[in-house]
């Protein structure tokens, strides 16, 4: 290899290596591939939307007309979405106004405790995308305890939040058993998982012995949950949000303890970065591989405490959301790091917050799921954003380093 | 086929080392039909229908005691489970037709079981119709998961073909007017998001796990956002296909039982007829199928020997995409008429999962997406045979199946070697 990498120039300006590495660096990248993911949203919404479709059948006639439609249904879309996600303008007064915020928040605390869980498999070299059937078994744990369970205030919760985390742990080391004793592909397994907790779930919804609903019709559905178990309010009852807030944030402080200071962490990135270096290093890989698939999915049992202690009426089998599968895009936008969990999170809760605005606003809020994934894919795939903005490759690092150590060599 | 077997390197089975496990899962599963279904089973008759309608030679209908059938079934299965076994201490491995034979009987004992009493009978011919309709995307989308598999690139993004396959089919089959039309565009529509996939796996090196993943994510966007904001407006105009006419096989749709089942079909069950064998015969009959599988197994020898590593990729990965398309469309303009939101429900995971159960090798995935196929139909008629059963337990079966089949309780499964690794040209 290295006769073929010398004879590429090696002398290179500082001032533009520098602007390379800004240039391929990550915030940059990450900025750009929202900003175009943005713009083909706006594609979407236009093409698709009646009035500009109708207004541009008569360009000729009037253009100008033809134009403001266009820039109408971004105002209305896009609109929206800031309206619905952030601060209502419209609203009378400041606690009209800022419950957007809030809400955005309160649907990105379960977004970003389960996307932390998919984070910490990614860095360990693990792809997990088991947190919809883990959050599925921790719902029916933390629903059990809830409408089954008499207890006083605040114990009741954290009972109920324990189990759920303990039910979705159990979840996830059985994943981390069959990988590391018998050699399964954990994204098989994960999805089988998924499969098995959904079935697992409705069954335990239909069963008057686990949770269905004291007085009950056919559908499956549970009793509400005690009071006493419920996450209450955290900014009074003017606001939808709750003390999973808190939960959230908590765990956040938790996962970046846990990877970044913690000799746990050390060995979970050990592994991630080279399994057999760290083998080699006298770490059990097979054991990490079953901690770091409990640890994730207690994680995500967070976010099912979170949704199941928080709902008005009974639980359904709705009430997953898609956050389990949602976690993956959230840690992959996220780059599995705690800070950037929190913004990737923070980012599709206001998707989440700002849909029914749009919705009220005559826009399909479904573009946001084309504008998400779209963001990701450009992020996960970084050839494609630097082929459209034509971005230079990141600059030969490693070249320089081998000539380093060429010269010290000599 | 058993001289291929054998050699190394070859087919995944040939890693087969004659196990235990199966005998004695045959064992405990022949006991719980012995004792659970017939010793301590359900009194009373049960039914067998085998003839639906107008079928020249009408078979008449069966009706036998529920004990009877499920001891005498019980003592059958626990005597192939003995020759199994047998066969294990001569160090050989229990043949596939035994495991068919075996579930077979499995089979007519747990309707027979289920059915008993009920007076609509053991429906035969619409149990059999509705599997294989049902298992056509399953099929389909295996078949595109072992095109890609076996040249080593990781297909997690069949669910978005799918899903392509299925929209593009109805509106465009809506919209010429044309289902075949339709078809053909799903298959190319398919075959491009295919191509996303192959090029940034092969030629970008993306992780093709991710990949995979965030089509899937994509299509689903892209497809609820025009089905809400354009196809669902004008239903009638966009999303009203219809479905192809059946096309009954003379003679052969008027064999019992099975001619109604498999010849008097869609034109997406007949073209599954030919895919599946047509596939198997290239990737295990033709130099092109030893390219493509060598390409799979160990990238740097075939590219040695002067095979286009790059290329054998991208070209298996897009022509699996396009089956994977007539997958799709097999749900629309196939079987249901119109395209719903998300209409594939996740029949993309599981048509990985099939993959793995048949070994990426073509006849045995076809066998695991019909057994997925019964599943989803038998929840639906357990469900009216007899009610109050846990129908979620039976949908779970196939699931579990598949766990314990890839935990290697069922034989050690090898994937193709190379499969989900890049390969830079040195």
């Amino acid at each position: 290899m290295s006769k073929k990498l010398i004879p590429v120039k090696a002398e290179e300006p500082k001032a533009e290596s520098v602007l390379r590495e800004i240039m391929s660096g990550d915030p940059v990248r990450i900025g750009l591939s929202i900003l175009l993911g943005f713009i083909i949203g706006a594609v979407f919404m236009v093409v698709f939307s009646e009035d500009v479709v109708d207004s541009w059948s008569q360009f000729g006639a009037d253009p100008n007309y033809a134009l403001s439609t266009v820039w109408w249904t971004l105002q209305d879309g896009y609109g929206a979405l800031f309206s619905g996600s952030i601060y209502n303008l419209n609203a009378d007064n400041f606690i009209d106004g800022i419950r957007p915020l809030t809400e955005t928040l309160r649907f990105a605390a379960p977004l970003v405790m389960a996307g932390l869980g998919v984070a910490l498999t990614f860095r360990v070299g693990l792809f997990n995308i088991g947190a919809t059937g883990q959050i599925m078994v921790g719902l029916a744990g933390a629903t059990f305890i809830s409408t089954r369970v008499e207890l006083p205030q605040i114990l009741h919760m954290l009972l109920a939040v324990m189990v759920a985390v303990l039910c979705a742990a159990v979840w996830g080391i059985i994943v981390g058993i069959l990988k590391a004793r018998f050699g399964a592909h954990e994204v098989i397994v994960t999805i089988m998982m998924n499969y098995v907790a959904t079935s697992l779930f409705t069954f335990f919804l239909r069963e008057p012995a686990f949770l269905l609903e004291a007085n009950g019709g056919g559908t499956p559905k549970s009793d509400q949950p005690a009071d006493t178990a419920r996450l209450g309010k955290l900014l009074g009852p003017e606001f939808n949000l709750h003390y999973g807030l808190i939960i959230a944030v908590l765990s956040v402080v938790a996962y970046w303890w846990l990877m970044e200071r913690s000799t746990f962490g050390f060995r979970f990135r050990m592994v991630g970065h080279n399994a057999s270096a760290a083998k080699a290093a006298g770490i059990k890989v097979e054991n990490t591989f079953i901690w770091a698939l409990a640890i994730s999915a207690g994680f995500s049992g967070l976010a099912a405490a979170n949704q199941a202690l928080s709902i008005d009426g009974g639980l359904t089998t709705s009430i997953e959301a898609g956050i389990g599968f949602d976690a993956i895009t959230v840690a992959l936008l996220g780059g599995s790091r705690a800070g950037g969990v929190v913004l990737a999170g923070l980012l599709f809760g206001a998707f989440k917050a700002g849909a029914s605005s749009m919705q009220v606003a005559g826009v399909s809020p479904e573009v946001l799921g084309v504008v998400k994934a779209l963001i990701v894919l450009f992020i996960a795939a970084p050839p494609i954003i630097r082929a459209i903005y034509r971005l230079p490759k990141p600059g030969p690092k490693m070249l320089e380093a081998v000539k380093k150590t060429e010269k010290a060599g000599k | 086929m058993g001289k291929i077997e054998v050699t190394p390197g070859m087919f995944s089975q040939a890693e087969l080392k004659p196990s235990l496990k199966a005998s004695i899962s045959m064992a405990v599963i022949g006991l719980i039909v012995l004792l659970g279904f017939g010793v301590f089973g359900k009194t009373g008759d049960v039914r067998f229908v085998w003839s639906e309608k107008q079928e020249l030679i009408k078979l008449p209908d069966w009706t036998v005691n529920s004990m009877t059938l499920c001891i005498s079934v019980g003592v059958i299965l626990l005597l192939l489970a003995a020759v199994s076994l047998f066969w294990n201490r001569m160090n050989r491995i229990t043949p596939i037709w035994l495991t068919v034979v075996y579930g077979f009987f499995a089979i007519m004992a747990l309707l027979g079981w289920l059915a008993t009493g009920a007076p609509q009978g053991v429906q035969m011919v619409f149990i059999l119709s509705n599997t294989i309709v049902l298992a056509i995307p399953l099929i389909l989308g295996g078949m595109a998961g072992i095109m890609s598999e076996r040249v080593g690139v990781v297909n997690i993004a069949i669910e978005g073909q799918l899903l392509t396959g299925a929209f593009v089919s109805s509106v465009v089959g809506t919209i010429t007017g044309n289902l075949y039309v339709g078809m053909i565009a799903a298959m190319v529509a398919a075959g491009l998001l295919s191509m996303v996939l192959a090029s940034l796996a092969i030629k970008y090196l993306v992780e093709q796990i991710i990949i995979g993943v965030l089509l899937n994510v994509l299509v689903i966007g892209i497809t609820n956002f025009l089905h809400s904001a354009w196809v669902d407006k004008d239903r009638a105009n966009l999303n009203f296909p219809g479905t192809f006419e059946k096309l009954p096989i003379p003679v052969l749709s008027d064999i019992p039982i099975i001619g109604q089942a498999l010849f008097d079909n869609r034109i997406t069950v007949y073209l599954m007829f030919l895919i599946v064998p047509i596939l198997w015969y290239v990737l295990f009959r033709t130099k092109l199928g030893l390219r493509a599988r060598s390409v799979g197994e160990h990238p740097l020898a075939a590219d040695t020997v002067g095979i286009n590593v790059a290329k054998t990729r991208f070209w298996w990965v897009t022509l699996g995409g396009m089956v994977a398309g007539l997958g799709g469309a097999a749900l629309t303009i196939g079987n249901v008429g119109s395209f719903g939101r998300e209409m594939s429900g996740g029949q993309g995971f599981i048509a990985l999962a099939v993959v793995i159960l048949g070994r990426w090798q073509p006849i045995y995935v076809t066998l695991g997406a019909l057994l997925f196929g019964f599943t989803i139909i038998l929840r639906v008629w357990a469900n009216q045979v007899s009610p109050g059963i846990p129908v979620d337990f039976i949908t779970m079966v196939p699931y579990l199946v598949t766990l314990i089949a890839v935990a290697g309780f069922a034989g050690k499964v090898r994937p193709p070697a190379a499969s989900g690794q890049p390969y830079v040209k040195g």
